[in-house]
């Protein structure tokens, strides 16, 4: 009994450390006063600006593009990339697998200068940039997901498929698809985060023009904390707990519908 | 007779509210096969994981050897388990899953390394000290789990279905391995399963048990072929399970049939359940039995054919050596002694009437 | 489409290899091994010993030790009592725990400038109770704090997926051999778990070592880390000579660092926490 209310104690330490912080940005976003501390009144203004404010409105388009751009062809490249990989034999695909590896041993900070170095080299920094940063760093979470489901895949089936007269590509779709398909999803949600959360790679690779949401406010925390930030912190808040309880809601359901079927 | 060793004493147990054990007592004796039967969810695993000592029962004591031993961790008593999963520790290799009980008891090396010698030959894996656990079987794993128990000595091994994982054939091998390493060891097994078969060939006693009671208690000959209620006699091997009235002593009417039987004291007119296994249904020529039908189906089988009769509206299952084809008429006859008579439950919830020995 | 043909899929991702993630690894190895002239030199990596960067890397060093640790210790009680649980809002709470990751790694940091600066909320509330304020924002202390308050995520997930693992009737297994709960801890769970606490300290080590955006907003430009040396050395000096240089040397310490971890882990947890 002792040792139960001890651990709930703890969680309850843990649980306030991650999410006082959250709080209090979300409580502030709401207060009609510039400080910190003093509670002026319920307001809605710093939503207000937020929504008004260019250079955010900009930020967010930004990271919105970058994220599912770069999501979605480090999907198609990867998925490639693995389906080839997994025909290849075992010595190509370590040395195909010890490259897939660099970025995602590398710090971020060193991935991020050596391809600034690159593209100062041979062209201008830019959204463009910036897309192929992401991609590259986003290509190897594709891959390590595919390509343990095509190493369960069985190969009979889809040779049999060949041999019952189906075209190769007709093989795949009704064969290996259906089965590396939740590989393929889980890749993607996994580049969307790394892609949404990167800050370093993008410092160094968006050049001066453009900003996403996290060089944003990088450039506007140096200046000082603008109430703005506050109404954003908690937009995104919500909007990461909204997702993630839909994805994971979802997948709940999935599994309780195939235990089920079962 | 040997003595009493466990004493399972009024235990009862409830989980979230739905009980699965209701007032059971039980007694194991000393070097006894004991076999706790019944299909899933009748309490038989619940049963020997309060004799492990990972569950406490909400009211009654668990006895061993005249102390009770109720609310004793498992790390204090003198029983080991195999587990269904086998549950051995991957980050260690054969030798050293082996020594982990005898390393907590603080063996001298010398004793520790022979003990494990003796086991692995026991379990015939002489030389698999060094392996890892990736490396081997389900039947060799399950080995190494057994010689992980044995090797403390524990007066009492308990085995939760530990032939559950694997293919028919290794289960076959394995059951008279456990049967030799019973006799070798001379200590007392119990062992959960829910293969009525597996119970029938290994055990000096079996607890067949429904839904948190126990159903009969007795010898695999008793429980075969003295079934005290339809369910035990359904789920101990095939049966012909028929609605019956006891006419008087020594005759009881089924399908409109009176069959001369041996039993007596149900009274007269009582409706009673009528259990008639598959081998003891003779079939002669029609008009030669009590009761005439025609053979529907037939299976070869090996030693025996399989045949089903449809006779008086009810399709009866047959072993015999001789063959009828499909189709032919035949006529069924019943020794009288080899009709068993049970008392019909109250209703029909009440299938898992209690009737502790 | 046989075995052979099946290997072109992988055609454009080679060419990617070769253009963005190896050509890149030879400019900097390039720029670290040459000096403005183009001609060959080591300065730029020995420049690490210049009095200034040593003791850049040394707090870097340090800091991230510290951050490491409080994670660690932190983390593994919480994973047990998560671990523990078992009943039907565990998956919930887990998630509630792991969730913070998800959050902008910018706005966790924000969160923290703003808790922690001289007007903010816990020197008032400090103040209301008569204790003198915390004077710790622009000190290595509020980095460690900001740190590990980013990084606890990824300590807390693999070691408790680690610790889900285990079955329960392996600590089962180890009981009834006899094996009292200190037993079943250092004998079973510890061993166990350590595949999850290398993949943790990997997955926390790396970045604190590396960063260099928490100590530029919670340091006020008086903590400078080596993340900080080699990001002026680019953006403000443009010398990106010596930026490599250092970046060279930063890699040799990312990557020993974890070759030292993973030589402690044989299934090589590495970066696959997920």
């Amino acid at each position: 009994m002792v040792r139960k209310t001890a651990e709930r104690i703890y969680l309850g330490v843990i649980f306030l450390f991650l999410y006082l912080p959250i709080l209090v940005l979300i409580v502030l976003s709401f207060n009609d006063s510039k400080s910190r501390v003093v509670w002026g009144g319920f307001t809605l203004k710093w939503y207000q600006r937020l929504f008004q404010s260019s250079v955010i409105l900009e930020a967010f388009s930004t990271t919105i593009f970058i994220t599912l751009a770069s999501a979605l062809l480090a999907t198609v490249l990867g998925t490639l990339a693995a389906l080839g990989i997994h025909a290849m034999k075992a010595k190509k695909q370590a040395v195909m697998l010890g490259a897939t590896n660099i970025p995602l041993l590398n710090a971020d900070i060193v991935t991020g200068l050596s391809m600034m170095l690159l593209f100062v080299r041979f062209t201008k920094l830019g959204m463009s940039t910036v897309l192929i940063a992401h991609i590259t760093f986003n290509i190897p979470y594709v891959i390590l997901n595919v390509l343990p489901r095509l190493r369960q895949c069985s190969q009979n089936a889809y040779e049999a498929a060949l041999d019952l007269g189906a075209t190769p590509f007709y093989a795949f779709y009704k064969i290996l698809w259906p089965q590396i398909r939740p590989g393929v999803f889980s890749g993607a949600l996994m580049a969307m985060t790394m892609s949404l959360d990167d800050f370093s790679v993008t410092y160094f690779t968006k050049g001066a023009g453009i900003n996403t949401l996290s060089t944003m406010i990088y450039t506007e925390m140096r200046k000082g904390i603008i109430p703005e930030m506050y109404a954003l912190s908690t937009i995104l808040f919500f909007l990461a707990l909204v997702l993630l309880l839909i994805m994971n809601f979802g997948s709940a359901r999935k599994e309780k519908l195939a235990k089920e079927q079962i | 007779m040997s003595k009493k060793l466990i004493n399972l004493e009024h235990i009862s147990k409830s989980f979230d509210g739905s009980v699965v054990l209701d007032d059971l007592n039980l007694y194991i004796r000393e070097n006894e096969f004991l076999t706790l039967l019944g299909p899933s969810g009748c309490g038989k695993t619940t049963t020997l994981r309060l004799i492990g000592g990972f569950e406490t029962p909400d009211s009654g004591r668990v006895v061993f050897d005249g102390t009770d031993i109720t609310s004793l961790p498992p790390n204090q008593r003198q029983v080991n388990t195999v587990f269904q999963k086998y549950a051995l520790f991957t980050h260690m290799n054969i030798a050293e899953n082996i020594a982990f009980g005898l390393k907590i008891k603080k063996k001298s090396k010398q004793y520790i390394d022979d003990k494990i010698k003796y086991a692995l030959k026991l379990v015939n894996l002489d030389g698999f000290e060094k392996r890892s656990v990736d490396s081997l079987s389900g039947g060799q794993q399950q080995r190494i789990a057994i010689a992980r128990a044995i090797v403390n000595e524990p007066k009492v091994l308990l085995l939760d279905e530990p032939l559950g994982a694997l293919d028919l054939k290794l289960r076959q091998d394995m059951q008279y391995e456990l049967i030799r390493l019973k006799n070798e060891l001379g200590i007392t097994f119990i062992y959960v399963t829910h293969d009525q078969e597996e119970a029938l060939t290994m055990s000096d006693t079996i607890v067949v048990m429904n839904q948190g009671y126990i159903q009969q208690i007795g010898t695999p000959e008793d429980i075969y072929n003295e079934p005290t209620n339809a369910f035990v006699a359904d789920f101990i091997g095939e049966s012909n399970i028929l609605d019956g009235i006891m006419v008087k002593d020594r005759l009881v009417e089924v399908l409109g049939v009176k069959f001369p039987c041996v039993d007596e004291g149900f009274g007269c007119d009582k409706p009673v359940d009528v259990v008639i296994r598959p081998e003891d249904v003779e079939l002669l020529a029609p008009g030669a039995g009590r009761l005439d039908g025609e053979v529907t189906s037939l299976i070869f089988k090996g030693v025996h054919w399989e045949i089903d009769v449809m006779a008086g509206g009810f399709e009866w299952l047959v072993h015999t050596t001789q063959m009828h084809p499909v189709g032919s008429r035949v006529s069924i006859q019943v020794d009288p002694f080899n009709i068993q008579i049970m008392n019909k439950p109250e209703s029909s919830d009440e299938r898992a009437v209690e009737t502790d020995g | 489409m046989g075995k052979f043909k099946r290997q072109f899929l992988a055609g454009p991702y080679l060419v990617w290899i070769i253009g963005f993630i190896l050509l890149p690894v030879l400019m900097i190895l390039y720029y670290a091994l040459t000096n403005s002239g183009g001609n060959f030199t080591l300065a730029n990596v020995l420049a690490i010993g210049a009095p200034i960067h040593r003791k850049a890397l040394f707090l870097s060093l340090k800091l991230a030790f510290l951050c490491t640790a409080i994670c660690l210790v932190l983390s593994y009680p919480l994973a047990m009592v998560l671990n523990n649980l078992r009943n039907k809002y565990q998956n919930l709470i887990v998630f509630i725990f792991i969730l913070p990751m998800w959050m902008n790694f910018m706005l966790r940091i924000l969160a923290w400038k703003m808790l922690l600066s001289n007007n903010g909320v816990i020197n008032t509330v400090l103040g209301f109770f008569g204790i003198p304020s915390l004077d710790i924002l622009n000190t290595p202390t509020a980095v460690v704090f900001c740190m590990v308050y980013d990084f606890l995520p990824f300590m807390i997930l693999p070691i408790y997926n680690s610790m889900a693992r285990i079955g329960r009737d392996v600590i089962e297994a180890a009981k009834d051999l006899g094996a009292g709960n200190p037993a079943v801890f250092f004998k079973i769970i510890l061993p166990l778990t350590l595949s999850g606490v290398v993949s943790g300290i990997i997955m926390v080590f790396v970045p604190a070592l590396t960063s260099f955006a928490i100590s530029d907003l919670l340091g006020g430009g008086k903590v400078l880390l080596i993340g900080n040396v080699i990001e002026q050395a680019f953006m403000q000096e443009y010398n990106w000579n010596l930026g490599s240089g250092l970046s060279i040397v930063l890699m040799i310490f990312v990557i020993a660092s974890m070759a030292l971890m993973s030589a402690h882990d044989k299934e090589g947890g590495g970066a696959g926490v997920w």
